[in-house]
């Protein structure tokens, strides 16, 4: 009976979700203050609904439920308590409830933080959220219940996916949702400015902090899947180009270009056109990212659906939601636009090609996504696309990115000419040469190509960002919580550049076979190779093998890899054993048993990896520095309704 | 304030401007990529075994029937069969049921089923629960005749010749139409399949 609550709780969310579209979109239209004042109430009352039907399937997870198909698919009594918890979110149907929950989670906080919008905005915004929860929640009941029995009940499950089974997984895809899904917010706000044709430029005020959280919370997804892919798939690599990855990054791509580009809307009301239509771009793709990877269009490591009804269902609903947005977007951005101008040599103009940029960087790897989907559909044959592809065409955009934000960080609003700062960018670009020339030719040594310019770009990002901060420090300024949010974040993105140049040109690799006692050499380190035992695990059974490393005489780490072997699904995973450093990890893991003792080693030399996670979580940490410094500071956003209100019908 | 909001008109501007536009026809065009690529996605799923058109790995393992004979690779020879790999652990193993029975009742094939890391009792429960579509059942708790089969995940199926070849395999649940399209369609161009030899046990 339990089970059957959260499929009624599911069904009531849905129906107040409709209430909630309806009340929202319906109210200010027809000038109903009573039908606008329902939305929030609805809200609310979906959001309950929703936490209690998640309640229920974590309930019948943690009491080994197996009557209940989802969970007899994806859990075990061998299973630990906490992984019982997180397989809700192990396969399709547990995913799309986590993604409605995240989905009325954000409602929620739009919702408290309603007063500081204008009544019959803040209902549409509702309303439109509300349009995407019922859109989700009919999804899942139509096609994908988790709540469905099963009969005759089986006597234990089949347990999670063993690769699912890990901390950073069972974090990883609450955090990467919150990021997709808070998307939704900024796109709610761009279609409730759209409805309303909006001509001032407040709605980008009131996006912006929506869009910046989303940003932010996406970043530390994907830099946790990455360090998840990293030490959970066993061989050391941090970032494949793998199609689930690639549909989170493009968001967060599109996403960075529409934070920057609401900067400009916000401060000059120029490119609100373009705004709206990368508000509407960042959601449309984390859309896109649920239809690639859960109808099961692209076959990856990671995805586990395939089923075409649901993939028809996401595909009208990607219909009716993104192309109606962009319908609304033709009929009336040309009347928001404004014409006011700005030089050629401009922070506008900087932000411009920042734009750009990075729209070409997503449509990169866009590209590069679709193209074996393309070929299949077109029957050119089958086309695999990997990072010799990604790497270098990503490249294109992204280094004169890079070197632009150097230098247009500098830049003024409007007022043309860098010559008051050709002094500031000289001198940090000698530094970042310094720095980052015998870094990268001399410390790390044989560089590819790329490599001298990729660390002194890091550096020089890194330089650059804190000019003005210390300038008005010294200056005894006050520095706002966006300079500061903004500071940190470009910090955390040259710390990253420097990550990946370093790990992408200084790792060394080595497969060898061996018996215990011999001396494998990686770099400077003496990997030595002691023998294997069998261990035995939770719900598993492993070999665990030892190595010792030493570098010039001196023990560095003693390392064991492991081959595990889950009892219940019979699949066998390697565990990487990695001796993690801020400066180097080093790896080993375990391949097959080669025979007259002997086994197979991958061991790897993995210079500054860690900055990579580190750079991605500071970009993440500025993000949050700059929404909630800007909260404390008194209400950014206006803090009455009836001032927006006369400013509306003012034509412009 | 709370007036209905009206959208200000500019005057002059009536039209849709046709660069607002583009972005929809982008989305247009990716649409029906999408959906071209969902449409042949299933094609897409299939995973070559390099089993297929290959002998039938060979085995011999105790039978799920206390004291019956060992089930092996023998039984596969002179007719057409289906090796079936199960567990009473796999969800859609029980879906995959009610075809197995079907494919029983019509006769055209015998099936053997492989418990897959499985125990005997869970097994006998199952089958006296839904019924019994196989002729016999061999017990691999161990999952040794699975990996000489390459099986991945349950159900797997594998469609063998007269000649002991196997000649498809299917990952994943038999539906009556994939029963159709894929096995019986199979069976039929080789020549239809032999009567089955009497079950024997």
């Amino acid at each position: 009976m339990f089970v059957e609550l959260g499929h009624y709780a599911l069904i009531l969310a849905m129906l107040l979700a409709a209430a909630q579209a309806i009340f929202g979109l319906a109210g200010p239209a027809l000038a109903r203050e009573r039908w606008m004042a329902a939305a929030p109430s609805a809200a609310c009352g979906q959001f309950v609904f929703t936490a209690l039907a998640v309640g229920v399937l974590i309930h019948a997870f943690i009491s080994n439920d197996f009557s209940v198909r989802y969970v007899a698919d994806n859990s075990n009594s061998a299973l630990p308590l906490f992984y019982r918890v997180t397989a809700l979110w192990g396969a399709h149907e547990g995913s799309i409830l986590l993604w409605i929950f995240v989905l009325s989670a954000w409602t929620m906080a739009v919702v408290a933080r309603l007063r500081h919008l204008p009544t019959e905005f803040g209902a549409r915004v509702l309303g439109v959220l509300g349009v995407l929860s019922f859109g989700f929640l009919l999804f899942t009941l139509a096609t994908s219940s988790p709540f469905a029995r099963l009969f005759p009940t089986p006597a234990d499950g089949a347990s999670l996916n063993p690769l699912l089974q890990d901390p950073a997984f069972a974090v990883h895809p609450p955090v990467l949702y919150t990021g997709y899904v808070g998307f939704s917010v900024s796109f709610a706000f761009a279609c409730a400015a759209m409805i309303e044709g909006r001509r001032d430029q407040l709605w980008a005020r009131w996006m912006r902090p929506w869009t910046v959280m989303a940003w932010a919370f996406l970043a530390c997804g994907i830099a946790l899947g990455s360090w998840w892919a990293y030490y959970e798939l066993g061989w050391g690599g941090y970032w494949s180009w793998d199609p689930v990855e690639n549909v989170s990054f493009m968001p967060w791509l599109v996403g960075t270009a529409l934070l920057h580009s609401l900067i400009v809307t916000e401060k000059r009301g120029l490119f609100k056109s373009w705004t709206l239509l990368l508000a509407l771009a960042a959601f449309s793709l984390s859309l896109l990212g649920t239809f690639i990877v859960r109808a099961g269009l692209l076959i990856s490591v990671h995805s586990f659906a395939a089923d075409p009804t649901r993939g028809i269902f996401i595909l009208a609903f990607l219909v009716i939601v993104v192309g109606g947005a962009l319908l609304l977007y033709a009929l009336r951005a040309p009347r928001m636009q404004s014409n006011a101008g700005f030089d050629l040599i401009s922070r506008e103009s900087f932000l411009l090609f920042n734009n750009i940029l990075l729209v070409i960087a997503a449509a990169v790897v866009l590209a590069g996504t679709l193209a074996p989907d393309i070929a299949g559909a077109l029957h050119l044959g089958t086309l695999s696309v990997g990072a010799p592809y990604f790497a270098p065409s990503f490249m294109v955009p992204v280094l004169p990115l890079l070197a632009l934000l150097a230098v247009g960080i500098h830049a003024r609003w409007k007022r043309g000419g860098l010559s008051h700062a050709r002094r500031v960018i000289l001198t940090t670009l000698v530094c970042a040469l310094v720095i980052g020339l015998p870094l990268s030719l001399a410390v790390y040594g044989h560089p590819m190509p790329l490599a001298p310019v990729g660390a002194v770009l890091g550096a020089w990002i890194v330089l650059s960002s804190l000019v003005d901060p210390i300038d008005r420090i010294r200056r005894r300024l006050t520095l706002s919580a966006s300079l500061v949010g903004m500071t940190v974040a470009h910090v955390g993105l040259g710390i990253f550049v420097l990550g990946i140049t370093f790990v992408s040109s200084n790792s060394i690799e080595r497969d060898v076979a061996m018996k215990p006692g011999q001396v494998a050499m990686v770099g400077d380190y003496a990997f030595r190779y002691e023998g294997v035992r069998d261990v035995t695990g939770p719900n598993f059974t492993a070999v665990r093998g030892t190595v010792t490393v030493t570098r010039h005489g001196q023990l560095v780490t003693v390392l064991h890899p492991e081959k595990r072997r889950f009892y219940v699904q019979d699949t066998e995973q390697t565990t990487a054993a990695i001796a993690p450093g801020l400066h180097r990890d080093l790896l080993a893991s375990l391949g097959d048993d080669v025979g007259g003792g002997a086994w197979s080693l991958r061991l790897q030399y993995r210079p500054l990896i860690r900055l990579v996670w580190i750079g991605g979580v500071i970009m993440a940490l500025g993000g949050m520095l700059a929404v909630f410094g800007r909260r404390q500071r008194g209400p950014a956003t206006v803090p009455d309704a009836v001032p927006i209100a006369v400013a509306r019908r003012t034509p412009a | 304030m709370n007036q209905q909001a009206t959208p200000l008109q500019e005057p002059g501007t009536g039209g849709v401007r046709w660069r607002f536009l583009l972005p929809l026809g982008l989305f247009a065009a990716l649409l029906v990529v999408l959906f071209v690529g969902l449409v042949h996605s299933p094609e897409k799923n299939i995973i070559p075994s390099p089993l297929v058109g290959k002998a039938a790995p060979q085995f011999s393992i105790p039978n799920l029937v206390s004291g019956g004979t060992p089930v092996s690779s023998a039984a596969l020879r002179g007719h057409w069969s289906l090796v079936n790999v199960w567990g009473s652990w796999c969800a859609t193993c029980r879906d995959e049921h009610s075809t197995l029975l079907m494919i029983k009742q019509q006769g055209t094939v015998p099936i053997i089923g492989i418990d897959w890391n499985d125990t005997p009792a869970n097994a006998t429960n199952w089958l006296q629960q839904l019924g019994d579509p196989y002729q016999q059942v061999g017990e691999d708790p161990n999952g040794r005749v699975a990996i000489d089969w390459g099986v991945y995940a349950a159900p797997e199926s594998f469609l063998i010749n007269p000649q002991g070849v196997i000649v498809y395999k299917e990952v994943g649940e038999i539906t009556p139409d994939i029963w159709r399209e894929q096995f019986l369609s199979r069976i039929n161009a080789a020549g239809g399949a032999a009567p089955p030899p009497a079950t024997g046990g």
